[in-house]
Order: C-alpha cells, then sequence, then structure tokens
C-alpha cells in the first residue's frame, strides 16, 4: 500500500510498505479515510525527535472505516467511521482508570527509550518515532489501531469527516490542556499558538466558562480563524508586547491560566530568539521554550502555566524564580482524548466544535513531501495540510 | 478497584502461565525489605491495578513462571488504592549492572524485567502488545539509524532501575 514516510531530516517520501495485520486480539484494521499532518511532525521532521528511521510511517491524526476486527474488540465492527486517538492506551492500568491515558502502563513496547530520557515511560502514538513505541503512521491506505475498544470512537452521523478528523489530537489536545489547566468559569485565559491545537484549546475554554480568551501568533490568516471560527480575541506578537498587553486586558493581573500550545520550535523577534536556536543547533538544548518563558512572565499570581506543545528533553534559561515566588501552578501532559472525545463529537455534532477551517489543504498522498513542505512554510496560508488516501 | 480480575486463577488461565512451586514470596505492606531482613536492592517492581487477593506469587503469568526458582517474589499492596507491587529479582542476586547497561538492557537483570513488564501487560489486559512487524518503507542504512535500531531491540529490556 502507499503511505506517506520520513526519509530523513527534511525529507519526506511516498513508498510502498506492507498492509498492516491484525496482531493481537484487541485490534482493529482502519482503512483512512483522512489524515492531517500536525505541528508535532515538524519536530520529527526537523530532527528534533531523533528517533526516527528511514522508512517510518508518519501521520497520528486520523478517522476512516473498520476493515478487520481482532477477535477480543467488542464495540466495533466492520463497516464503523470512527475517530481514533492519536495516543494509545490500554483503559486497564492505573493511569488510564485515572483518566490520565496518555501516560498509560502498557502502550509503548520500547519504554527503555523514554525511562531513559524522563524516568518514566509513557503510552504509545502513532506514527510518533520509536522512543513512543515505534507504531506505524496513519498517512497510508491502512493503519492498525491496537486497544480500538479504547482509542476509537464511532462518529455520529451528522458530523462529516472533515470535522471528526480533528476529534483525533487537536481537538481532544486542546480539550486536555483547558481542562487540565482547570480552567473555571470566569477565568481570562491566554493561548500562545493559532494552529489547530491552540485554536481548540481556545474553543475548550471558553466552552468551560472562561470568560475572555485571548490567542497569541503572528499569522494574520491563523489570527483570522480564531476571530471567525473559535470566537476568541487574539493578539500579533510581532507588533505588540504580549505580556504588557495582558497586563491590562485583565487589569494588571495577567491571566489566570496561560496555555502554550507552540512546543520546542518556538519563534519570537529579537535576541532571545537567536539565542535559543543557536543553543538548540549547537545540542546545547533539545527545545526553544521561547513561549513557556513569555507565559510564565505574563501568568497572573497564583496562575496556571500549562505546556500543551510537544517538548521533548532540555530547555535553557529557565524562569524557575517566577515560578516559585509568583507561586504558579507550571504543568503539562500530552492528550487524554479517550477521556474528551465523546464530549467533543456531540459538540460537533450540535455545531459547538467547528473544525472543518483547519483542513486549508486536501491532498493525495502522493503529494505527502508537498503537502508538508506547505505545511512548514505555512505555504499559501496553510494551516493543516490533510490527506486522503483513497484518492 | 473497577475492572479487577475474578482471581489468580483466571489469570494463569487467561495467560497460560503455568504454577511456580518453589517460588518463595512475602507478602508484607508494613515493610520494603524480603525474609530474613537482607537488603531491598535488587527489587524490580511494578503495580498492577488489581486487588492483592488476586496476585497469586504461586501462579504467575509464563514470562515470570519460566524463571522457575531462579527468582524471588513480592506482592504486597501498593499506596493509596493504586493496587498491587509486584516486585522480582534473580535469587543469585548479581550486581545491579551500571546505569549504561540498564540503560541498554544488557545488566544482568535485563531479561527479568522484560519478563515483568509482559507479566504485567497478561495480568492487566490479557495480551502481550506486539508492534512488530509494523509497515515501513526502506530502512535505509544510515549510522543513527543502525544506533536507533540497536536501541529499539533493546529498549523492552532496558530501564532505569
Amino acid at each position: 500500500m502507499k503511505a506517506v514516510t520520513w526519509r530523513g531530516v527534511n525529507e519526506v517520501g511516498v513508498e510502498d510498505v506492507p498492509e498492516p495485520t491484525i496482531l493481537n486480539d484487541h485490534d482493529v484494521i482502519l482503512e483512512v479515510g483522512l489524515s492531517v499532518t500536525c505541528g508535532s511532525d515538524l519536530h520529527l521532521l526537523g530532527g528534533y525527535v531523533p528517533a526516527m528511521r528511514a522508512g517510518d510511517v508518519l501521520g497520528h491524526e486520523f478517522m476512516g472505516t473498520v476493515v478487520e476486527v481482532g477477535r477480543g474488540v467488542t464495540k466495533h465492527h466492520v463497516g464503523d467511521r470512527v475517530v481514533v486517538v492519536s495516543f494509545i492506551a490500554c483503559g486497564q492500568c492505573w493511569y488510564c482508570r485515572q483518566g490520565l491515558w496518555s501516560l498509560c502502563d502498557n502502550a509503548n513496547p520500547n519504554p527503555g527509550i523514554t525511562e531513559a530520557l524522563w524516568g518514566q515511560s509513557i503510552g504509545g502514538c502513532f506514527g510518533y518515532s520509536h522512543a513512543l513505541g515505534g507504531w506505524a503512521g496513519s498517512h497510508a491506505r491502512y493503519v492498525r489501531v491496537p486497544y480500538a475498544d479504547q482509542g476509537a470512537f464511532t462518529i455520529p452521523d451528522g458530523v462529516s469527516d472533515e470535522r471528526a478528523l480533528f476529534a483525533s489530537d487537536a481537538a481532544p489536545t486542546g480539550w486536555t490542556g483547558a481542562h487540565q489547566a482547570g480552567v473555571q468559569p470566569g477565568d481570562v485565559v491566554a493561548v500562545w499558538g493559532a494552529g489547530g491545537v491552540g485554536q481548540m484549546a481556545a474553543r475548550a475554554a471558553a466552552l468551560m466558562g472562561a470568560e475572555r480568551v485571548v490567542v497569541i501568533d503572528r499569522f494574520d490568516n491563523r489570527l483570522e480563524q480564531v476571530r471567525t471560527h473559535v470566537g476568541a480575541e487574539t493578539l500579533d506578537y510581532t507588533d505588540t508586547d504580549v505580556p504588557a498587553e495582558l497586563r491590562e486586558m485583565t487589569g494588571g493581573r495577567g491571566p489566570d491560566v496561560c496555555i502554550e500550545a507552540v512546543g520546542m520550535e518556538a519563534h519570537r523577534p529579537g535576541p532571545q530568539h537567536l539565542y535559543d536556536q543557536v543553543k538548540q543547533q549547537l545540542r546545547l538544548q533539545s527545545d526553544r521554550p521561547t513561549a513557556v518563558r513569555e507565559a510564565i512572565y505574563a501568568c497572573r499570581k497564583g496562575g496556571t502555566v500549562f505546556t500543551l506543545g510537544v517538548f521533548a528533553g532540555l530547555v535553557d534559561k529557565f524562569p524557575l524564580g517566577a515560578v516559585m515566588n509568583k507561586a504558579l501552578t507550571l504543568t503539562g501532559a500530552q492528550q487524554h482524548g479517550h477521556r474528551y472525545v465523546p464530549e467533543i463529537l456531540d459538540r460537533m455534532s450540535r455545531d459547538e466544535v467547528r473544525t472543518e477551517h483547519l483542513a486549508t489543504h486536501v491532498m493525495s498522498l502522493d503529494d505527502g513531501p508537498k503537502g508538508y513542505r506547505m505545511f512548514k512554510d505555512k505555504e499559501d496560508g496553510c494551516v493543516r495540510a490533510v490527506f486522503r488516501p483513497g484518492a | 478497584m473497577s475492572g479487577a480480575l475474578g482471581g489468580a486463577a483466571s489469570v494463569a488461565a487467561r495467560t497460560g502461565g503455568g504454577v511456580v512451586r518453589r517460588v518463595r514470596s512475602v507478602v508484607s505492606p508494613s515493610s520494603d525489605r524480603p525474609a530474613g531482613g537482607s537488603p531491598a536492592s535488587g527489587w524490580l517492581a511494578v503495580t498492577l491495578f488489581r486487588p492483592v487477593t488476586d496476585v497469586d506469587p504461586t501462579l504467575l503469568p509464563a514470562p515470570l513462571a519460566a524463571f522457575d526458582d531462579r527468582i524471588e517474589v513480592r506482592v504486597r499492596p501498593a499506596a493509596g488504592g493504586k493496587g498491587t507491587e509486584l516486585a522480582v529479582r534473580l535469587r543469585e542476586r548479581p550486581p545491579a549492572g551500571s546505569l549504561p547497561q540498564r540503560l541498554s538492557g544488557r545488566d544482568p537483570q535485563a531479561d527479568l524485567r522484560s519478563a515483568l513488564r509482559r507479566a504485567k501487560q497478561l495480568i492487566e489486559v490479557g495480551e502481550v502488545l506486539a508492534v512488530d512487524p509494523a509497515p515501513h518503507g526502506e530502512r535505509t542504512p544510515t549510522p543513527g539509524g543502525v544506533l536507533l535500531e540497536k536501541w529499539t531491540e533493546a529498549a523492552p529490556r532496558a530501564g532505569v532501575r
């Protein structure tokens, strides 16, 4: 079958690869309907997560139709139209039972790698390196879904493929950020990053009762999407002093909750960005924490900063003094989507969550390299490049 | 605790694990030391989200049962209702191995570490998750790729402890 693969740093290919087969009783095989690029894929392409092998199939955000079912699967049948959470989790361990699905004990067959990096292993993720299990990704005609009763969710009839697609990762990741950060009715919430995840975090915060939600980015088209489709306010960080603006918007306090949805390749004008770039390229730090630093400085005393963007390792010049002295709660997570997808699909069916606008460019798998180039370089206003394997 | 298995016998039946007749076990909620008071070093432990009454140290899943009397087993309740701690170590008590050896799965307990992880999956989920063969394209040989391949091969046996 055809698949979009990682060939090397900044090199994407389209190859013929073997079709997946059922290996465990709880597997299903899915015929992929739509599979979308994600900002976190860019960390793989750029070599910032150095655990990819040439030939690995990319993609972790997808929906499709069940075509084969393992004998232990009870919830799904051939023909079901489902969306699949990008993180793989067993549903039986203590972490899963606490709703902390991305921390699953039993879904990463290569636990030694992340134990070495972080002291503990977390769950697995489709198409996201051998550190997170070596699971084949979804930019292919078919994908194997382990623990399918846990991670695959039937899409309501009234929800389109294009909308449900983003219930796989962008929306539940946004929900994870807003909910785990403890957004309360009346809060002022600031979100750094207006990509798919940032937009969904903003939408989740609004639906959780935030009185005011502000999204920070530099791309006009993404900020316009935030105002139009998410209903949040926006700040362009290239023409404003963000912490000062946020202080003014909040009567001098700063936001109650600051959600960082940017990740390890953060950008900002000025010398701080140059400093972080140089240190990252020299491998003196693995991640650029520019937006996290700003969120920590901007957050109100006693507030919460949530790192929702993907980070892999070590950062430099981290303002721990501000965290301590301002009594901040600093937290983060990969997505615990299994607990949020039912609510998200329900809200999608009631038009309270709209995501079609994120799919700015839809193309075939043959256009995989082009899609990732457009997505990375933001060509033609690309917010997300979506692949339709059946095209 | 929801989702608990019906009993240890059902665990063995589902997992194919045999009876380990000569395994010594200590159930002690108040002590992290095995019988005899010797140091606790060398234990590899996982926490199972099952009641302690469901985990019979004489009836372990096949990956641990294969070690027969070469291992010691300890079972005790986990703090805060988190389930049951299952710990194992080699009876001969070889040196733990350096951190690089443990992280690369080349320490004396590497195979036991892997078996313990598989046993946890069998008890909690009922099967050991397989990732290979995973579909992939051409594996162009590069130094980084070879290194990652070796690390990936070792990763199921590797760990920080």
